[in-house]
Formats: C-alpha cells, sequence, structure tokens
C-alpha cells in the first residue's frame, strides 16, 4: 500500500481491521500534546469573545460594577459597626478579596464544567466522548471566560485597598502567599464545577445545590469564617476546604500565633479537592455511558 | 367563523397564567434544590449579622426578633424577587423567534406578564412554605403579633408579586433591545438584591442611602412587607406602603407595555 | 476472516420516570417516582463484513440510535457483547474512537462560530494527525465534496446541505475505516441529498469504507444498501436485501394501464383496483395467482391498451406493511 495514498482499503481483509489509522503520529510530536490543544482550543474561544469587542468589554465593566455594588453591603455594615470579632473592613478586604480572585479564575477556566449540564441535556457530550482526546481537556477547552475579568479587578482593587491599607502592599513574601492561595483557592473552585458537572450525569435539575456551595460558598468566605457557628465553620474547613484558601494563609499573617508552614501548606487543599472531584467525575462518566441518560 | 364570546377580561390571561403556573409546580427538583439553597443563605446571613451585632448591640437598628422575621421572610421568598430573567424568553429572544409570540391573539406584554407573573409566585410557593414551616418550628421565626398584621403582611406581600412580576416583565421586555441577556441579568441581580433589602435589611445601610432607597421600588418587594410582619413598621404604614407599590406597578407597568408596543412595532417593519 | 463488526444478543434497559398528569398526580410523583423500564434493545444479533453498507431503519424509538451508540463505545449495553474491529468499543473508547467517523444529522460536530477550514484543522490536532498527511486527505474531502467555496465561511453561516457536507468531510479526515451515519438526509433538499449519497457510494465503493446508515428516508436505502436491517421495539426484526423485505411482506404487483376504451374491472378475476383516474387504471395482483403476461393477455382482449408498466409497490408501503403486520 503506499502510504502516501489513504484510499486503497481492499487488502481482502488479512490483518487487523480496521487498519490503525495511518495518518496518525504516535510519536506525539509536541504541538499535539495536551497543553498545545488546549491553547488551540482556548485561542479559538479568545477569538470568537473579542469578536464583539463593544460587548466584551461592556460586560467586563458591568460585572466589575456588579461585584463593587456587592461589597457595599460589607461596607455598610462596618460603617456601622466598626468591627466583626475584632476584624476590621480592612483585614476583611483581604479575605474578600481573595475569594473573588479565586472564583473569578475559576468561573473563567473552569466555564466548560460550570455550563456542563446543557452538554448533557442537548447530547453534545456524546459528540465529546467521540473525541479519542481526554474528555477533561476538551471540556476545559470549550471556554475561557473573559468577562470575569470584572470580578477579578473588583478582587484585585479590594484586596489592594486592604493591603495598602495595613501596610503590607510593599511586602513581597506576602504577595507571593496570596498568590498561591489564590492558585489553591482557583482549583478548589474548579473542583467545585467539576463536581457539580458530575451532578448532572444523574440530574439536570438539581444544580442549585452545588450552587449553593460555591455562590454560598465565596459569600461565606468573604468573611473571616471563625464569625460562623462551628456547624458551618467545620463544613467549610473540612468538606469543602474553603477555609485553606484564606482564613488559615491569613491568620497568621494578620493575627500571628500559627507557625508560618500552615500559611503555606494551606492551599493545597484545594489541589487535593480538585483532585477528588476528577475522580468522582470519572466516575460520573461510566455511570453516563451505561445509562445514556 | 367561530364566533368569539364576549369579552371575558382576563380569561387568556387566566388561562395563560394558570397553565405555566402548573408547569412551574411540577420542577420538583429545583424547588426542593431551592429550599435548601435558602436554607443555606439563610443561616449565613443571619450568622454574619449576630457576628456584627455583639460587638456593638446598642448600633443595631432592629430588634433580634425584627432581623429574623426580616431575614426567613426574605429567604422564603426570595424566588420571588425578579432578580433574573426568564429563561425561556431569553433562548427564544436569542434564537429570534420572538415572531412566533406574535401570532397569540394577546398582545406580547399581557403574554409575558403572565409568564412572569406565574414565574415570581408558584416557585417561591413552593420553596417558601416548607422554610417557613422549619424556620417556624425549629428557628426563631415569630409569628405575627395578631390577626391584623398578619392580614396586613399578606396584602403588602400580594402588592410586592405584582410589583416583582411589573419589574421582570419590564426587563424581559428590554431584552428585545439587547438581545444579549447577560448584562441585564448581571446587573438586575445586583439592583434587586441590593436595593430590596435581600442582601442586607434596609435600616442597615447608611441613612442617606436609605432616603433615596425608600422612594425606589424595590423596597416595596422585601423590606416593607417584612418589616410589617416583624413589627419593625406599625401597621398604619399599610396604607403608604400599598400606595407605594400601586405607584409603581403602574410606572413600570407603562413603561413596560409602551417599549414592547415599540419593540412589536420594529419587528414586524423589519421582520424580526 | 475478521468481522467489521459482530454483535450478539445487546441489549439495553432504560428507566424513564413515569409523570400523572394533575395537580394531585405531580404531588404523588413528588414524593414516590414512578419508573416505567423502556427496552431499547432486547438482544440484537448481527454481523458486518468489512467494506458493507447497510442501512437500518426503524420507526422512532426502535433501538437504532441505541445500536449506533454501543458501536460507537459511547453507551454500555446492559447485557450481550460486541465487538468493532477486534476491539469492545467502550472498553477501549478512545483507542476505538479515533478509527472511527460519525456523523449526526441533528448534531453538529463543528465548531459553530469558526470558519469551515479551522474546524478541520482543529481537527487535525484533536486526532493527532500527521500534518502533511492530513493535508492531502482534506485536499481530496475538498474536491470530492465540492467544499473549496465554504471552506471560509462560519458554520452557522452554512445552509443544511453545505454544513452535511462540511460534516462528512470533518468525519473523514482521520482515514476511518468505519463511518456511521445517525439520519444524514434529514432536513435536505432532493439535489443536496443527491450529492451525499454520490458521495458515500463512492467512499464505500472506491475506499472500502464500512458504513452504518440509520434513515427515516427509504430513498437513502434503496439508492445505497444493498442490505437492511430493520429494527423494532428493540429486536431485529429482518436483515437482509430489500427483495427479501417485499418478499416477507407482499408478493404483491402493480400494473398501471392507460387505456383507450372502456374497461369494467370486474371482469379481471384475481386483481384489485388500487386508482382510477379518468383512462389510467392501476390494479393491484399477485403474480402466483396470475402471471403479468397472463393478466396483459386478458387486459388486450378486453379493452385497446396504449400504455403499461409493472412495478413492484413502493418502499414505504413496503415498510408500512412490514410494521402494520407486527404491531397487532
Amino acid at each position: 500500500m503506499d502510504p502516501a495514498r489513504g484510499t486503497d482499503r481492499h487488502d481482502g481483509g488479512s490483518g487487523p481491521w480496521p487498519p490503525p489509522m495511518a495518518g496518525r503520529n504516535d510519536g506525539s510530536a509536541p504541538r499535539q500534546g495536551a497543553f498545545h490543544l488546549y491553547w488551540r482550543l482556548v485561542a479559538i474561544s479568545i477569538r470568537a469573545q473579542a469578536q464583539y469587542p463593544g460587548s466584551l468589554l461592556l460586560l467586563s465593566a458591568g460585572h466589575l460594577v456588579v461585584t463593587l455594588l456587592e461589597f457595599l453591603g460589607v461596607w455598610a455594615l462596618f460603617d456601622r459597626f466598626r468591627l466583626v470579632r475584632g476584624w476590621s473592613l480592612a483585614e476583611v478586604a483581604l479575605f474578600y478579596g481573595l475569594v473573588n480572585l479565586s472564583f473569578a479564575l475559576a468561573e473563567a477556566v473552569g466555564r466548560g464544567f460550570d455550563a456542563f449540564d446543557r452538554l448533557v441535556r442537548t447530547g453534545e457530550f456524546d459528540v465529546v466522548l467521540l473525541r479519542p482526546r481526554s474528555e477533561v481537556l476538551l471540556i476545559c477547552g470549550q471556554e475561557l471566560r473573559l468577562s470575569r475579568a470584572g470580578r477579578f479587578a473588583q478582587g484585585l482593587i479590594i484586596l489592594g485597598w486592604g493591603m495598602s491599607s495595613l501596610g503590607l502592599a510593599g511586602r513581597p513574601e506576602v504577595w507571593m502567599r496570596l498568590a498561591w492561595a489564590v492558585a489553591g483557592g482557583t482549583a478548589l473552585f474548579c473542583g467545585l464545577f467539576v463536581l457539580q458537572a458530575t451532578i448532572a450525569f444523574w440530574t439536570v435539575n438539581s444544580l442549585e445545590v452545588v450552587n449553593t456551595v460555591t455562590y454560598g460558598g465565596v459569600e461565606t468566605a468573604q468573611f473571616p469564617i471563625d464569625i460562623y457557628p462551628s456547624a458551618v465553620r467545620a463544613f467549610f474547613t473540612w468538606v469543602v476546604p474553603l477555609a485553606s484558601l484564606n482564613y488559615l494563609p491569613l491568620r497568621g499573617l494578620l493575627r500571628g500565633g500559627d507557625p508560618g508552614w500552615v500559611g503555606w501548606a494551606a492551599p493545597l487543599a484545594g489541589f487535593l479537592f480538585l483532585a477528588v472531584s476528577l475522580r468522582l467525575w470519572r466516575f460520573g462518566v461510566r455511570h453516563y455511558t451505561s445509562t445514556g441518560s | 367563523m367561530i364566533p368569539r364570546q364576549p369579552a371575558t377580561i382576563g380569561r387568556p390571561e387566566l388561562a395563560l397564567f394558570l397553565a405555566r403556573f402548573r408547569t412551574l409546580v411540577q420542577y420538583r427538583a429545583a424547588a426542593a434544590a431551592g429550599f435548601v439553597t435558602q436554607l443555606f443563605w439563610g443561616v449565613i446571613r443571619l450568622a454574619i449579622l449576630a457576628a456584627f451585632i455583639d460587638g456593638a448591640p446598642a448600633a443595631s437598628p432592629m430588634t433580634p426578633s425584627a432581623i429574623i422575621a426580616y431575614v426567613w421572610l426574605s429567604q422564603a421568598c426570595f424566588a420571588m424577587l425578579p432578580w433574573n430573567l426568564d429563561p425561556e424568553i431569553l433562548a427564544l429572544v436569542r434564537s429570534g423567534n420572538v415572531a412566533g409570540e406574535l401570532v397569540r391573539p394577546l398582545g406580547l406584554y399581557r403574554q409575558w406578564f403572565c409568564r412572569c407573573l406565574a414565574a415570581r409566585t408558584a416557585p417561591p410557593l413552593l420553596r417558601g412554605i416548607p422554610l417557613l414551616a422549619i424556620a417556624w418550628t425549629a428557628g426563631d421565626l415569630p409569628l405575627p403579633a395578631g390577626v391584623a398584621t398578619a392580614a396586613a403582611w399578606l396584602a403588602a406581600l400580594a402588592g410586592a408579586a405584582l410589583l416583582c412580576a411589573t419589574f421582570a416583565t419590564l426587563m424581559n421586555v428590554c431584552l428585545l433591545f439587547t438581545l444579549s441577556g447577560d448584562g441585564i441579568n448581571g446587573l438586575m441581580a445586583a439592583v434587586v438584591t441590593l436595593g430590596s433589602g435581600l442582601i442586607l435589611p434596609l435600616p442597615f445601610l447608611p441613612d442617606g442611602w436609605q432616603r433615596v432607597l425608600e422612594i425606589l421600588p424595590f423596597r416595596g418587594m422585601v423590606d416593607a412587607p417584612f418589616r410589617l410582619y416583624g413589627g419593625d413598621l406599625p401597621l398604619t404604614a399599610l396604607g403608604s406602603i400599598l400606595a407605594h407599590q400601586a405607584a409603581w406597578i403602574l410606572i413600570l407597568g407603562a413603561a413596560g407595555w409602551w417599549l414592547c408596543r415599540a419593540a412589536e412595532r420594529r419587528m414586524t417593519v423589519q421582520g424580526g | 476472516m475478521t468481522c467489521a463488526i459482530r454483535a450478539e444478543e445487546l441489549r439495553k434497559t432504560f428507566r424513564v420516570r413515569e409523570t400523572a398528569s394533575g395537580l394531585g398526580g405531580t404531588l404523588r410523583s413528588l414524593l414516590r417516582p414512578r419508573y416505567r423500564e423502556v427496552h431499547a434493545l432486547a438482544g440484537v444479533s448481527f454481523a458486518l463484513e468489512p467494506g458493507e453498507m447497510v442501512g437500518f431503519i426503524g420507526p422512532n424509538g426502535a433501538g437504532k440510535s441505541t445500536t449506533i451508540k454501543i458501536l460507537s463505545g459511547i453507551l454500555v449495553p446492559d447485557g450481550g457483547t460486541c465487538t468493532v474491529g477486534g476491539l469492545v468499543p467502550w472498553e477501549r473508547r478512545v483507542e476505538h474512537v479515533a478509527r472511527l467517523g460519525v456523523v449526526f444529522g441533528q448534531r453538529t460536530q463543528l465548531w459553530w462560530d469558526l470558519p469551515v477550514t479551522e474546524s478541520f484543522d482543529l481537527l487535525a490536532d484533536i486526532y493527532r494527525l500527521d500534518r502533511a498527511r492530513a493535508a492531502r486527505r482534506r485536499q481530496e474531502l475538498v474536491g470530492r465534496l465540492d467544499l473549496g467555496p465554504l471552506l471560509d465561511v462560519p458554520v452557522r453561516q452554512l445552509s443544511l446541505g453545505q454544513r452535511m457536507r462540511c460534516e462528512l468531510a470533518a468525519a473523514l479526515l482521520h482515514e476511518p475505516g468505519l463511518l456511521f451515519l445517525d439520519e444524514p438526509t434529514i432536513g435536505l433538499d432532493a439535489p443536496a441529498k443527491l450529492a451525499i449519497r454520490e458521495f458515500l457510494r463512492s467512499l464505500n465503493r472506491e475506499q472500502g469504507v464500512t458504513v452504518i446508515l440509520t434513515t427515516h428516508d427509504l430513498d437513502d436505502v434503496e439508492a445505497l444498501c444493498r442490505r437492511l436491517v430493520v429494527i423494532h421495539h428493540g429486536r431485529l426484526l429482518f436483515d437482509g436485501d430489500l427483495d427479501g423485505l417485499r418478499a416477507r411482506v407482499t408478493s404483491e404487483r402493480r400494473l398501471t394501464v392507460d387505456l383507450d376504451g372502456d374497461l369494467d374491472p370486474a371482469r379481471l378475476p384475481g386483481v384489485t383496483v388500487v386508482a382510477r383516474e379518468g383512462r389510467r387504471l392501476v390494479l393491484a395482483f399477485d403474480p402466483a395467482t396470475v402471471s403479468a403476461p397472463e393478466l396483459i393477455a386478458r387486459l388486450a382482449a378486453l379493452a385497446p391498451v396504449r400504455d403499461l408498466t409493472v412495478e413492484a409497490p413502493p418502499i414505504e408501503e413496503i415498510v408500512a406493511g412490514f410494521y402494520r403486520g407486527l404491531d397487532p
């Protein structure tokens, strides 16, 4: 068979059938690795969004205004009461900023999972399964939501204001600590989106429950979690470890007392959570292929 | 040709409303999920307020029982708030199939108002009643002080439902002019939840803001009825609350109706 | 001899929630949901040789799509075995789908907002295709399907027929030896249908691609498939060629005559009148009772005949008759 022509297949049925794809490059050249494909997909999503730059800008600006309005509620409470369990507004701004930065990044990166129920409902997930690549990769690559720049900017503004009010802005070590916390927090929220997508394999109606934990978690973690009843505190420390993305990294920094490694180690919990979610996701895919939903 | 029956005002509207209401009542999983969500938010909101008040009890503008009533009732009625667009209308507008709605022998505004009214009443009933039952028994939600208070609360609540539906219809009509609902959705959620008192009971806001919010329509959705219930507003305030709600229903309704007619004209002229 | 596809006793049951009507029913199902079992596949067996082109037909919900999903590896059956090209599809899905092309008539596999050419580039990356080889293959498909003018058009702006041609190319870029088509001509106008049939025929003949086609359009089957599989209520009811199916339903033939005079059909034994339109008469007869030449001779004796044709009933009627015979 002339390898240059992939046309003649009449070889009498001997040998493996169908023949292995001759066009396939099993040497996995770097351009076809997972990262390459991810960037290819994401670049397409970015280009699609950039087709309407005005609408993108408006959406991001609108998002910034909306999230800043949300902060007004917190500001109003401090205006009236000055402190909450000893924490000042500037301190709470750090908690608030960290959780919003993490959530904004996760919403941008994990959009494919966040909107996954639509894929199941319309049967588009079948098309994903027909591709010889990792489903997680293909779903993540579906969309990188740029408009979340709005919430990201809000988080950055509030965090920056808190840092400068507390005189922390000039310490690079603090910035590194916080960046690491944001990375862990992003992983954690992505894990929640994956979990939400996993539930969609069973029911597309109960996703709001997971929203309770994501949006509710954002709301909850905007304050230091020691202001909550112990049950809430326990849930967000041990089950969905939101405490690891701002409370634990910041407590040592602002209050002292914790050994330094606690703040550095805590964000690992977010990555662990993501790993567990992905494991459950795989289980969900197996369930999907055995029921066809 | 089938002779038309003597005009029974509201008959098609009622049918549309009931059909939509019945459909929405069937979304049991969504209701269960909503119930859990609102329960969770109620606990968190009360915990935040309690933490602040603990540090400086004298600074609190409301009594604890009034706060508890306010938070639980607003959680129970959360689905009544016009904080999002009707997803089906959104899909309809995005796919460009709105013209199909014009075929019905009933104006677009009335159709959508009926949909919105159903959407603002069925889900809160489904989620709110169990939530209130729990709040009454397990939580510390007090019962209304008397029959008069309960009646006044219900009257204000009915006004709030109409106000919410009118506002929601207006927002859905605005969709006809923008197509992308994301912006409207985000802004609606922020303004409505803050302005109505859902995020924070309005008395907790700085005094200057409160004077503005008194006038805006949103306080008629949550703040006014629930402060009546908890005794934070006297019964005598009922008249002014209902008047405030009625005025905004008329204004928002007229605006929505007028915009809708403009959009309809544009659609029939330009062909969608 | 390797079989392209061997399926034995495939079974699949779905659980469907039942909703009672009325408010009371709603409340009841709220408290205690009821499920109904639907046997999408109740033991389906068949085998395909490499290079075959088979049409799967059956009413909606008969189990055609379920079968295709199982063969694609995206659905695991409850029972039975199945190998496709030596692999069990769902056990090594990723490996399996790399050799497979699938086209869903009602669901796009292209990127809605991208020009067609970029969808192709992306697919080449997804399937890890060798660049030079992919380019050649692409050129070949563009030529055969006449996609040249469409390449720079975003998918959402294509007409259905244009899109379907692009979908076919997209499904074949990685040179699969096996192609599944789910309703490929649904909603297409006549020229588009013909173009797609022509392409599929040459693909099957010249490149030996094995094709399974599910369709409602029996003309597709008649034009393309020598072999026909009928699935109904999750069972395989017929597997053979069109003539075999005809024989199963009816041996009836149709005689259409244009006459130059009047004729009382009662004087022709063994025939029934299917239609009468002016001087044109359509008669049905069973060749076992009365042979065609015999009938024509008798007819000519009774009235002057201007023109006549003898045909088998159209495929739609055959299949409809087949289903009717199944449902009591």
